[in-house]
């Protein structure tokens, strides 16, 4: 059993990396990738919401959306899966309102560390896309949260590792039309040919 | 109605204020799509049509949505046009739909369709919005039509399914790039479209964010001994 969970999380993680392989977050990700610290406290975030929001989008499916999900309530022959979009974002914009204000509360050195990324998590298509393709893969509840949180630490592996080239890269002379955005977009395609590699493991 | 204005939000973010590749914005949901030129140019519909709309209506409303709950309610009316534009694409293309599969409900997070809501819409009236909207999906389509048509042509040799470069395989002389083919091409072609956008416009080349001090003592060549 706990290898099967092990091998769960070692695919979202390397093989289906969500920001190197499915190409998901990409705007924070290049936008946010300057500094090796911003990146690793926009990570932190990332993996915390998608912890909570893929196992709550989980029962939400499997109890409320699902073809005949509502038979627990005495409701059979319901099919909601036309407002799962609307649905997940809400649960998404309303955990990471939550947060927001938990944090702020109870752990304000923790606020003021993530405060200025949490709003922007909202707008983060890793959020919403770790919880459509937990979906398509039909998890159960537990795989859920092993992959709600596997693809939040695939996803901040990935930020802070670009971040650290980019620091790294910041004082070489790179020609006048690439410098900045146009060199990162081919560090990322190179990042990415590298995590191609872990394609096929399995444990 | 001022046609001046209505030309320059539809012509600026074509080139000039690209969303890829000045704006970083809606690179999220579409790398991933570009490897053929049918499935793309769907997305770029889906896009356009989204974009376009959402801000349209945003900006209808945009005097009565409190400023605390704004993004709930973008969010809502995005999250709508998408779902309307997903059951669309079920029932009359089931095929691209299947082979987007997640992409187009991620249009919703996609940043171009908030961005452009959050920095366009709730200040403009709703026509020139709607405009500005349409500019920016197709000045997105533009990168993303551009990328497509190099990987599925270099790629696999076809156009829309039919054969241009008749490949090795089938008898012809192209040899495919199978490199192209795999997604993580589409960055490096982006990358290579922003050199070849900021080659041309000198403008958007941005700064190094450190500078070189000059040499704080010149060294005097004609006082320097030589030892034999």
């Amino acid at each position: 059993m706990f290898e099967h969970y092990l091998n769960i999380f070692i695919t979202t993680v390397f093989i289906e990396n969500i920001a190197l392989s499915l190409f998901l977050g990409m705007c924070t990700f290049i936008a946010i990738s300057k500094k090796i610290d911003a990146a690793f406290g926009l990570g932190i975030a990332v993996i915390v919401v998608c912890l909570l929001t893929v196992p709550l989008n989980n029962l939400i499916y499997n109890y409320i959306l699902r073809e005949d999900a509502l038979t627990w309530l005495g409701i059979p022959g319901t099919n909601l899966e036309f407002v799962e979009l609307i649905s997940y974002i809400g649960v998404i914009a309303a955990v990471v309102q939550i947060l927001e204000m938990f944090l702020d509360k109870y752990v304000p050195a923790l606020y003021n560390a993530l405060g200025q990324f949490l709003p922007l998590i909202t707008v983060n298509c890793a959020i919403l896309g770790a919880s459509l393709f937990m979906i398509e893969k039909d998890l159960l509840f537990v795989e859920s949260i092993v992959y709600g949180f596997g693809a939040g630490f695939g996803w901040a592996l990935a930020i802070v590792v670009l971040a650290g080239i980019r620091e790294k890269l910041k004082y070489s002379d790179i020609p006048d039309g690439l410098k900045g955005l146009g060199a990162t977009f081919i560090i990322v395609g190179l990042m990415s040919f590298g995590f191609m590699s872990f394609g096929g493991i399995s444990l | 109605m001022n046609l001046k204005r209505y030309k320059e939000v539809v012509l600026k973010p074509l080139i000039d204020e690209n969303p890829i590749t000045l704006q970083i914005l809606g690179i999220c949901s579409a790398l991933a799509v570009t490897n053929n030129l049918a499935v793309t140019l769907v997305m770029c519909v889906a896009v356009i049509s989204v974009i376009s709309f959402s801000n349209l209506f945003i900006s209808i409303i945009r005097n009565y949505i409190p400023s605390s709950i704004r993004i709930i309610v973008q969010m809502t009316i995005i999250a709508s046009l998408v779902i309307v534009v997903d059951e669309l694409l079920k029932a009359y293309d089931y095929e691209t739909s299947k082979k987007l599969s997640v992409f187009v409900g991620l249009i919703i997070t996609n940043c171009i369709v908030m961005g452009r809501a959050e920095a366009f819409a709730m200040k403009e009236k709703p026509l020139l919005s709607f405009f500005d909207g349409l500019g920016n999906g197709i000045g997105y389509s533009i990168i993303l039509i551009g990328v497509a048509v190099i990987r599925e042509l270099f790629g696999s040799g076809t156009l829309f399914g039919y054969e241009i470069l008749p490949l090795v395989s089938n008898g012809g002389w192209y040899m495919g790039n199978n490199l192209l083919l795999l997604p993580p091409s589409s960055f490096i072609i982006i990358g290579l479209f922003i050199w070849a956008i900021r080659s041309i416009k000198s403008a958007q080349i941005e700064n190094d964010e450190f500078e070189i001090k000059p040499h704080s003592t010149v060294p005097d060549l004609t006082k320097r001994e030589i030892n034999v």
